[in-house]
């Protein structure tokens, strides 16, 4: 017992130590003489960015620092805001609740796991934070939570205070279970049907309209008896005063516009369309309703509901003026969404800067917390990412990544713990309680061995799928 | 003509009509690449002027000319003279490169992977279909073919999936309107899920649904050995096969060999005259595959590779090459370097490993292909041998270099003019040959970026 307990704890010394010790900075950095593409004005070449108590100080050339600062060349080096990602499930103990069809009592806030080592591979790749949203299992589901990536601190830490609340609706393959079999004595869930689906949302904001009033009235002294609080109707009343946003997952054009119709009957505005794999077709009436469209950038035909989408997507929303995001809903995907955004440039061909908004800026916007984060201005947090060239070039990696002026990331620190972590993994394994296996003795308890893939795949399987 | 006629319609439908006529949308375009893909290309002779030309086999010739006739390159070089009557094309500010080739694919046998089975036919029933060939099943109008060649890739090896031998894979060019014009090797490997040690129990790996209940090591390495075992026995009943109809050919009084389509399949690779390839990951599963390969004497490829550096020593001295397939894959272990399934092919490059970079996709991500070669290079591996592997090195592992892979004389006129970087992502693709055909940079999603671009 006591031999695996040893080996267990060893492995997961190994899985959950932060390969870079965070916070470490504390109070000025400057960073100097990078090209720095701000995501909001163009690109500014030869230029510092200084860094002070987590903000963007001051942006210019020639700037100087305190005697304490930690000063960063990065001469010949690309920098550019830390990038979002408007969909993923990272640090997610679950995903769905998949029992009922409204499930908006649920909360992702309750199932994060800061250890996730998920979310050092997303660092590596500049990602310094994400909207994690329930699965697609239910027409409505769970509350999102918005966090940024602060690796190896507490939980608490990593969920950004003040962000606006956010829920998620789904429509199409997934809340009618469609690839759900039903055994002998299995009673399939309502709905069924994107009839069905349509009808569980209307269902949901007429029940919440009638909640509001029922408080109203008492609140009015029309009534005496306090109504009995409704957790699930609260978050749906939330919505109809604009005070949560709507993350809407859906494939087809028509249904997602029967959603943006609906929301405009019930008075309110969806925030965005997640997946929104045919919104191009659309797109106008997107752009009128206000929604925001998150997006896989190219992904298609993996099922039949993605069969018309095309990687003109993204080009044929910005035309129309709607705020695109590009995002990963992988934790595989998630450390690559700079050569996605890239894509959008000969997909129609965007510009190069609206090509970054749509992984830094526009899921800011998108997440509500444009106006702190998402680009290099004066006065935003300092949430920074420095590549080894153009981030858009296919041969690019990042070399830092910071949140409000803390590393996260440092591919330099990373290769010195790498190769001590390889050291100590040997002498491990070296160890009389880690010997082979069939060599004598106690056998030792063997970890689980996960296998990592796109997530997408997996529960699209397993418990009703987000993807 | 009547079918873009039919999209037209669509496009000018009022929304709400849209909304009944989703499904037949789909219909209608899926016809409409049927279409395209009989649209096979233009042929003729041309000759791609002053252009950077990278041959990859060689250095690259700025300001160069390449002429393309009946099918072939015939002229590649700076002082080359343009036929009289070639069509010519101005290649200022482009770059030519041969077409890329993704070696791991199942393109073109699954349409749709999730919820529409009827499109899916990559995995046979049963656990040996060595007969199984994908040459027959490939759908040469899919609209994965179109879609994947206007990213610049012109060739690849699809192959069945599942099972313990899944059968066999075929090289094809993305071009043509029967398996026949497609076809480069029509029976080119034989993929061999080779067994592995999984603590899930299943073989075929772990996750969910590998089978079940975890179990011990021990018990874990003892199911797996017993699995090589009936492997062995299929290649050595396999031998036993091929022998008896020989001797009973040579002589009629002996006892006559009903055919065995299965066994009969497995004649060219139980006679190392094809390559096996064998889709594993772990460096204890990898040796063990190249072990299995020796034992029996086989032409071997391994298909996966992610721990494939910490067997160079062994895939090298038997010239087993890997296609390697983890470039979009993560990291097994939590505490492996966050970078190491990016590095692994300028490892395999440095211990001087045989290796092509491959997508490993079933067919709509195959696109891809240039952005996991893209992140090799920014992993480690330079850019040239990185734009290698996924032109000459795949050519080399599936046979066919001396055929494409390279823009050289002699060879197929597979290829591609860009604006760029052929390995970048903001990239266009300017024009490109498939077998000297000029091929129409359209797809099921250009057709459908013209239906609703304009929409207003």
């Amino acid at each position: 017992m006591r031999r695996s307990f040893v080996l267990v704890v060893a492995i997961a010394m190994l899985a959950t130590v932060p390969l870079v010790v965070p916070g470490q900075s504390g109070g000025e950095t400057l960073i100097r003489n990078a090209t720095v593409l701000t995501a909001s004005r163009g690109t500014l070449e030869n230029t510092d960015i200084l860094i002070r108590d987590g903000k963007i100080s001051r942006i210019g050339r020639n700037l100087t620092a305190g005697s304490g600062a930690r000063v960063i060349d990065a001469t010949g080096k690309f920098v550019t805001p830390g990038i979002l990602d408007a969909h993923s499930h990272l640090m997610m103990n679950a995903i769905n609740e998949g029992s009922l069809s409204v499930t908006s009592m649920t909360r992702i806030r309750d199932v994060l796991n800061p250890t996730d080592h998920g979310i050092y591979r997303a660092l590596a790749g500049g990602v310094t934070g994400a909207l994690l949203l329930h699965g697609s299992a239910n027409a409505i589901g769970g509350q999102s939570s918005s966090v940024k990536f602060k690796y190896g601190k507490p939980v608490e830490d990593f969920v950004i205070a003040g962000a606006p609340e956010g829920i998620k609706f789904a429509m199409g393959e997934n809340p009618k279970r469609s690839s759900q079999t039903f055994t002998g004595g299995q009673t399939p869930r309502y709905p069924r049907t994107r009839m069905g689906t349509l009808e569980v949302m209307r269902d949901a904001f007429e029940r919440a309209r009638d909640y509001r009033q029922s408080w109203a009235d008492y609140r009015a002294k029309k009534t005496r008896v306090p109504p009995r609080r409704d957790i699930e109707l609260e978050p749906i009343v939330e919505i109809l005063e604009g005070r949560r946003i709507v993350h809407a997952h859906g494939y087809r054009s028509d249904e997602h516009l029967n959603l943006l119709q609906m929301a405009e009957e019930f008075g309110f505005k969806v925030g965005t369309l997640q997946h929104g794999l045919e919104a191009y077709k659309f797109a106008p009436e997107i752009a009128k309703h206000g929604a925001g469209v998150s997006i896989f950038v190219d992904s298609w035909s993996y099922k039949l509901e993605a069969y018309d989408s095309i990687p003109y997507n993204a080009y044929i929303l910005w035309k129309n003026g709607v705020n695109v995001s590009i995002n990963s809903d992988s934790n595989e995907r998630i450390r690559r969404l700079n050569l996605d955004a890239a894509k959008v440039m000969k997909y129609g061909g965007v510009p190069e800067q609206d090509a970054l908004k749509m992984i830094t800026l526009n899921p800011a916007i998108q997440m509500g917390i444009g106006n702190r984060t998402g680009s290099i201005d004066q006065g935003k947090d300092a949430d920074i990412v420095i590549w080894s060239e153009h981030p858009f070039s296919p041969y690019a990696h990042a070399e830092m990544t910071m949140i409000e002026g803390d590393v996260y990331f440092d591919r330099t620190q990373d290769r010195a713990r790498q190769a001590e972590l390889r050291q100590e993994r040997e002498a491990l394994e070296k160890l009389e309680v880690n010997r082979a296996p069939g060599s004598g003795g106690t056998q030792p308890r063997i970890p689980t061995e996960r296998v990592e893939d796109d997530l997408g795949e997996h529960h699209g399987e397993v418990d009703g799928g987000h993807r | 003509m009547k079918r873009s006629l039919l999209i037209g319609q669509v496009v000018t439908m009022k929304f709400l009509a849209l909304m009944f006529a989703v499904v037949a949308t789909v219909a209608v375009n899926a016809q409409s690449d049927g279409a395209q893909q009989n649209r096979i290309g233009r042929a003729g002779t041309f000759a791609i002027t002053n252009a950077r030309i990278v041959p990859v086999s060689g250095p690259v010739i700025e300001n160069g000319t390449i002429v393309i006739s009946a099918g072939k390159i015939t002229a590649v070089g700076a002082g080359v003279s343009v036929p009289s009557g070639a069509e010519r094309i101005d290649g200022k500010g482009l770059s030519v490169y041969p077409g890329m080739i993704d070696a791991g694919t199942a393109l073109g046998l699954a349409e749709v992977t999730q919820g529409a089975n009827a499109t899916m036919d990559m995995i046979e029933t049963g656990s040996m279909n060595a007969n199984a060939k994908a040459i027959t099943a490939v759908n040469p109008h899919t609209s994965h073919v179109n879609v994947t060649r206007v990213n610049g890739i012109t060739a690849v090896m699809s192959a069945p999936r599942g099972g313990l031998i899944s059968g066999q894979g075929a090289v094809i060019n993305l071009n043509g309107a029967t398996q026949g014009e497609m076809s480069v090797v029509p029976e080119f490997g034989l993929v061999i899920n080779f067994p592995r040690i999984s603590t899930f129990g299943g073989f075929g790996g772990g996750g969910f649904g590998g089978g079940g209940q975890q179990i011990d090591f021990n018990e874990a390495i003892r199911r797996r050995d017993t699995q090589i075992d009936e492997l062995k026995k299929i290649f050595r009943d396999a031998e036993n096969y091929v022998r008896a109809r020989e001797a009973y050919s040579k002589d009629n009084s002996l006892p006559y060999r009903a055919v065995d389509l299965r066994m009969d399949a497995m004649t060219p690779y139980i006679r190392g005259e094809r390559p096996v390839m064998l889709t594993v990951e772990r460096e204890r599963d990898i040796r063990a595959a190249v072990n299995f390969v020796k034992e029996m004497r086989l032409k071997g490829i391994i298909v996966g590779g992610q721990e494939a550096h910490l067997v160079a020593n062994e895939l090298k001295a038997n010239d087993v090459a890997v296609i390697y397939t983890n470039i979009y894959s993560l990291p097994v272990r939590p505490d492996d370097p966050y970078d190491f399934l990016f590095a692994v092919p300028a490892e395999l490059q440095r211990a001087g490993v045989r290796f092509a970079i491959s997508t490993g996709d079933t067919g709509a991500e195959v696109r891809d292909l240039p952005y996991h070669a893209g992140l090799a290079g920014a992993y480690g591996l330079s850019r040239e041998e990185a734009l290698k592997s996924v032109t000459l090195y795949p050519a080399q592992i599936l046979g066919v270099a001396d055929r494409m892979g390279s823009l050289e004389v002699g060879k197929m006129a597979n290829v591609v003019v860009t604006d760029g970087d052929l390995l970048d992502p903001r990239t266009n693709i300017k024009h490109m040959f498939i077998g000297g055909r000029m091929i129409p940079l359209t797809s099921r999603h250009t057709d459908l970026f013209d239906s609703f671009k304009d929409r207003k």
